[in-house]
């Protein structure tokens, strides 16, 4: 119990403290990520998913990570529809749910707003959840299933809870070229796609 | 002193925290945590919403008349009417690591962007009651999106395509196909 607190306080600080150093905290940086007239956002995410994946399947191989610490959420058509209503919240405002918070400690205010906006949006989600259900059902319908679930991976983790699209090939080596390409394009990506006058 | 890190740097550490996070315990999401905070508040005022039921055997069992806070057995219940858990410690500590970050080392906001961002001032105006208003709505559509879709940046984005979760990948052509349009029409400046 203060064992699981004290992780929280420990990776929870660390986490808020990165993204602000990372300057993920900044609706300017966001802004000009999505606009694509600053890319500094687009390629430190793009490096530390390639990155961190790479490191995490090696641990998976080895034995390093247990594969019960993978937790993988379902793919269903609300997942893209979702993704989409965030896009417009994320598109004007700047803010993604975590980094306003590590904003705000950082001392833009603004986030008091997000965050309240936030709370009032997932409570009317938990109230129209039921409605949703029954009236719009393919929201939940899942876009792939394999074995009967649709929390699938590409590459094999090793936890038979999660099936992989690409199954027969060891999941380190799949998931290493996934790693590969992410870290290369984070690379490549140039500093700026447009430019605003 | 006034740092901010370079790309490299910046993807190689955010990459570790992300791994570390799921080595040590579970993948990192943040979205989650609203709907436990909104339960400390309007769960007190309904209490159907949030029920602990004894059975005879002495288990325990966690209940709710709505049926997104019922789900998987009243996770939602359970973590709401528990003490102080990992994940919503979790959150509150990032507020903590954002501010010691300003703190020390940097970047400080400007002060002239404590309330309102450069890029928002230049396209939208100075209006305060305009800024707030329009990060109230952001904040209402990036969490009512994230519940729906089952996860945010962090749990989807990150966590997700780290794993390669095929939900990660969806989320992201989801959330990129909206936010770009939105960002390259509302930001000309």
């Amino acid at each position: 119990m203060i064992k699981q607190i004290i992780l929280g306080l420990l990776l929870g600080g660390a986490f808020g403290f990165v993204l602000h150093k990372v300057q993920a905290t900044d609706p300017n940086k966001i802004v000009g990520f999505l606009r694509l007239t600053d890319m500094h956002l687009a390629k430190v995410i793009l490096f530390a998913i390639g990155f961190s994946s790479l490191l995490l399947f090696i641990g998976l191989a080895t034995g390093l990570i247990p594969p019960t610490h993978i937790h993988v959420k379902p793919s269903y058509v609300g997942v893209i529809v979702g993704g989409a209503i965030f896009g417009i919240g994320f598109g004007l405002g700047g803010y993604c749910p975590g980094t306003t918070i590590a904003a705000w400690g950082a001392g833009r205010r603004d986030s008091i707003f997000m965050v309240l906006g936030g709370l009032v949006g997932a409570w009317v989600f938990v109230l129209t959840y039921g409605w949703l259900k029954a009236h719009m059902p393919w929201l939940f319908e899942p876009v792939v299933e394999i074995n009967g679930t649709a929390a699938v991976t590409i590459a094999d983790t090793g936890n038979p809870k999660y099936p992989a699209l690409v199954s027969g090939m060891p999941g380190v080596v799949v998931a290493g070229i996934i790693a590969v390409i992410f870290m290369a394009a984070a690379w490549l990506i140039p500093d700026r796609i447009r430019k605003i006058d | 002193m006034n740092q901010t890190w370079g790309w490299l740097k910046s993807g190689i550490v955010l990459g570790l925290i992300f791994l570390l996070a799921v080595a040590v315990v579970k993948p990192i999401g943040v979205s989650t945590q609203y709907v436990i905070a909104d339960c400390l508040i309007f769960c007190n005022l309904k209490p159907e919403l949030a029920q602990k039921v004894v059975l005879d055997d002495g288990t325990v069992e966690y209940r709710s008349t709505n049926p997104y806070l019922n789900k998987h057995n009243g996770k939602y219940v359970k973590l709401a009417k528990g003490p102080a858990n990992y994940g919503f410690v979790f959150v509150i500590a990032m507020f903590i690591g954002g501010w010691l970050a300003a703190k020390f080392g940097g970047p400080k906001v400007p002060e002239d962007e404590t309330w309102i961002p450069r890029v928002w001032r230049e396209n939208l105006g100075s209006s305060w009651g305009k800024r707030m208003l329009g990060a109230f709505i952001s904040g209402f559509a990036i969490l009512y999106g994230a519940r729906m879709a089952g996860g945010c940046t962090s749990g989807h984005m990150m966590s997700g395509m780290m794993q390669t979760s095929l939900s990660g990948y969806l989320f992201a052509i989801g959330v990129f196909a909206i936010a770009v349009p939105v960002a390259i029409l509302v930001f000309r400046r």
